[in-house]
């Protein structure tokens, strides 16, 4: 409104006001403040995970199997006598790189195919719908747990099964963003100015389907490492003595009847930290993108 | 004498945003008695919607009514709690919004809403709702009414969704309605239906009316007295005659300037010695021929489809070089149609385009993009908000097709020719940094002409350029078109269903009716003298206001 009309346009200006925007948002939403703080941590250990640790994560000390939570070792040994509290931290690593690149992937290959199908409807928008829908038909979990199984038991196939199972829903939001769009004023302006249909697409219309999709990659993030820790608790994947979160549950599993709950609780615990932290990092990063909070 | 109906006194009303408080509405005084009909004009932001939603207590959450009373029949509105309020919402004061559609569900039949609003206020029994429902249909003059009952507001246009919106505000006998902008968006024929209507219900009543509007022709014509409200403040209170034949406050006399009527230029519109006042030269009929149109025709659907639908049928005509020709209808007559397949972003069912002597119909809309002619053939379009890519700056807005089909890869030149278009049209070089969101609706409208005007295009199509922006700012933009046109020598094809405004800007009329012109010729002779029965209906329906006895 007027108020922001008289801001001064420069770059740093608009630069300036954005950070403002977010320092505005975190402040009166504590709760999102909190899920961009837990993030940088998870980035943190992620990053620096390996050279923080105070123990090798893979070593065992046979002396000291099962033991519990002490000063010496914060969340106690495995049964093999390695320092759980190191290997948690050390596979914050491997299960953000593999949601990571995942999302990364459904996100290139979902929203182009998406964005085509909405953008020029006809055989290509009902050929990616019926695909689509074959992929949504199937349970989703078991669809990964077959690709895996398929195409052989490796952290590159966790990768691209969890992938390809979330692929139909970037498609479809790119579709519906994009289809709403596509005869907009700007597109037709566009149209007038020379543009050819791929630029009014990559360069026009798709920019403004990015902040719903923000919103959905940080939801999808912690929904992807959920996946991949599943994958690795049922045996796919990933695989021993490599510390990670589903494998670390699996492990501990037997331990929880002998009271040895620090084996599956500390890990557990890690994932549900993370899941959480990316849900509400959506929240936070939706009322962020969304130009309906800018009051 | 006896109480008024409505008593505002010193109403202030404050929203709390994030850089303080502001002032939407302040000190405020007002008093409608009952039967009569008063005006509130203004422009956008001047806090005239803020008002009435103060009076229905239907503020949004950050708004709060800082100081002030708002007394209804002796009943004090400020104090009233919600349960208060929500008893005389619709029984006692009732509101019509902007736009109907929004205001109906679209998923329940328009008899049952109006039972809905009369069962609420106990008005009507299970036995005898759907009876008085059909007699309010039958008294907003709906056609079979029995039958229109069952339907639903998606198969009801947009005159009738207003009347049904109507039905309900009036279906508890209310002794006041608040009508915020009831007919922007409708056509002018059916404003004028609709506000007739409204007139004979209210007065048959012996209700209130408070008309919300930014066109003093509006106000004018259906108002008994006129409040001009700028920035919060009302400026000016005075009855219809007397507002007009003697405006006191500056802004009122302004306002008045920029509201185009039959007898105005378009240089009128602004004040003596304005530097943007434009001059039109006068026609030049040996001029010759740009663009020239022979039997365009659109037919939507496969032919011969019971779902076909022929949007534009049989239309030729001819534009002249230098020449602004109008293009008038109401919606759904083809105009858009038109102006998309003149611009060739759309492909013609049937006919011949020529322009400049080449054969453009016969290139194919997919291909045009990259034509050379692409660059002659522009265009401005209506929603100013709308046409700019909410995440481009507005200087690659401008710069996109220069860019593209301008041939100029020097970044320094293309800054320089970006900067020379933004003074060509009065926007201030430093507002080029900025993102739409961040301009004013007049400055986005320019950001668009400039856009269009970027490659020196020979003809540019103006689809109601104005028509989203408030008078004053029309009657800049207005200006700044004459004045562009008379130093590039562009042809303008000017769509509008406002005739007031077709009448400043063009040479030669046509009137389009469901797909056919009905007339053409030029504009002194078409708008003093219409032929066509439609035509004569179209004038009839312009509110005009009355010509201030200064001018």
């Amino acid at each position: 409104m007027t108020q922001t009309a008289s801001t001064p346009a420069s770059a740093a200006g608009a630069q300036a006001s954005g950070w403002r925007q977010a320092r505005y948002l975190l402040a009166e939403n504590p709760v999102s403040a909190m899920a961009f703080v837990l993030f940088a941590l998870i980035l943190l250990l992620a990053l620096f995970g390996p050279w923080l640790v105070p123990y090798d994560p893979l070593a065992t000390y046979a002396g000291e199997p099962l033991q519990a939570p002490s000063a010496a070792h914060w969340f106690g040994t495995d049964n093999l006598g390695r320092d759980v509290f190191s290997r948690v931290v050390v596979a914050t690593r491997l299960d953000l790189s593999i949601a990571l690149v995942a999302v990364a992937l459904s996100f290139v290959f979902g929203s182009a195919l998406g964005a085509m199908a909405g953008y020029y409807g006809g055989w290509i928008d009902r050929l990616s719908g019926r695909l689509l829908d074959t992929i949504m038909a199937f349970p989703l979990f078991v669809l990964a747990m077959g690709i895996v199984a398929a195409a052989g038991n490796t952290v590159e196939n966790i990768v691209y099964a969890t992938a390809i199972i979330n692929l139909p829903f970037y498609a479809r939001m790119a579709r519906a963003e994009v289809n709403v769009r596509r005869n907009a004023g700007f597109v037709q302006a566009a149209r007038l100015s020379g543009n050819s249909d791929w630029r009014i697409l990559a360069l026009h219309i798709f920019p403004n389907t990015l902040p719903p999709m923000m919103v959905q990659i940080s939801l999808n993030m912690g929904w992807a490492i959920l996946n991949a820790a599943g994958l690795s608790f049922i045996g796919l994947g990933v695989r021993p003595p490599t510390p990670e979160w589903g494998i670390m549950v699996a492990e501990g599993a037997n331990f929880i009847i002998s009271g040895e709950w620090w084996l599956v609780v500390f890990p557990g615990a890690a994932l549900v930290l993370a899941v959480f932290t990316f849900n509400l990092l959506g929240d936070g990063l939706r009322d962020l993108v969304d130009p309906q909070r800018r009051t | 004498m006896q109480p008024a109906l409505l008593d505002i006194d010193d109403l202030t009303i404050e929203f709390a945003t994030r850089r303080g408080t502001v002032t939407a509405v302040e000190q405020v005084r007002l008093r409608l008695n009952k039967g009569e009909t008063l005006g509130i004009v203004g422009e956008s932001g001047s806090g005239k919607s803020v008002t009435s939603y103060a009076i229905m207590r239907i503020l949004d959450r950050a708004g709060s009514i800082h100081r002030g009373s708002i007394r209804f029949s002796g009943i004090d509105l400020v104090g009233a709690n919600e349960r208060a309020m929500r008893d005389l919402r619709g029984r006692e004061i009732s509101m019509i919004f902007q736009n109907p559609r929004a205001a109906l569900n679209p998923i329940r039949t328009v008899g049952k809403q109006i039972e809905d609003v009369l069962r609420e206020h106990a008005m009507a029994t299970r036995a005898n709702a759907r009876e008085k429902a059909i007699a309010m249909l039958r008294a907003v003059r709906i056609a079979n009414p029995e039958g229109r009952y069952h339907a639903y507001p998606f198969e009801l246009s947009g005159g009738m969704c207003q009347r049904v919106v109507i039905a309900i505000a009036l279906a508890c006998r209310p002794q006041m309605l608040i009508a915020d902008e009831p007919t922007t968006g409708l056509d002018v024929t059916t404003q004028k239906a609709v506000l007739d209507l409204i007139k004979d219900l209210t007065r048959e009543q012996r209700m209130a009316t408070l008309l919300i509007t930014h066109d003093l022709g509006l106000a004018a014509q259906y108002c008994d007295r006129i409040v001009v409200m700028q920035k919060g403040r009302i400026v000016e209170a005075a009855d219809t005659a007397t507002l007009f034949s003697s405006p006191q406050h500056d802004y009122t006399r302004r306002l008045l300037k920029a509201t185009p009527g039959p007898e105005s230029k378009v240089a009128d519109l602004l004040p003596e010695g304005d530097a943007r006042r434009a001059l039109a030269s006068p026609p030049n009929p040996e001029a010759p021929v740009l663009l020239s149109v022979e039997g365009l025709s659109k037919t939507f659907g496969a032919p011969g489809s019971p779902t076909s639908h022929r949007a534009v049928d049989n239309l030729s005509f001819k534009l002249h070089q230098g020449e602004s020709l109008g293009l008038v209808g109401e919606s759904g007559c083809g105009k858009s149609t038109t102006s998309a397949m003149l611009m060739r972003l759309l492909d013609q069912s049937a006919g011949a385009l020529w322009f400049d002597g080449q054969d453009i119909g016969a290139i194919p809309s997919k291909q045009f993009a990259r034509h050379p002619l692409r660059a002659q053939l522009q265009m401005v379009f209506q929603d100013p908000t709308d046409s700019l890519n909410p995440r481009w700056k507005v200087r690659d807005a401008i710069a996109d097709p220069i860019r593209r089909l301008g041939g100029t890869g020097d970044k320094a030149q293309l800054r320089r020719r970006v900067e020379e278009l933004a003074e060509n049209v009065g926007l201030p070089v430093e507002l080029l940094d900025r993102y739409p969101h961040q301009l004013s609706g007049g400055q986005k409208a320019r950001v668009g002409i400039a856009r269009a005007i970027a490659l020196n295009p020979k003809m540019l199509i103006l689809d109601e350029p104005t028509a989203a922006l408030d008078v004053s700012v029309q009657a800049v933009v207005l200006n700044l078109l004459v004045d562009l046109k008379e130093r590039l020598g562009m042809s303008y094809l000017f769509i509008s269903h406002d005739l007031n405004v077709v009448r400043l800007m063009c040479d030669r009329v046509m009137i389009m009716q469901a797909g056919r012109l009905v007339e053409e010729g030029s504009t002194e002779r078409l708008l003093n003298a219409p032929e066509h029965e439609y035509t004569r209906t179209l004038l009839a329906a312009i509110p005009n206001p009355p010509v201030p006895a200064s001018a």
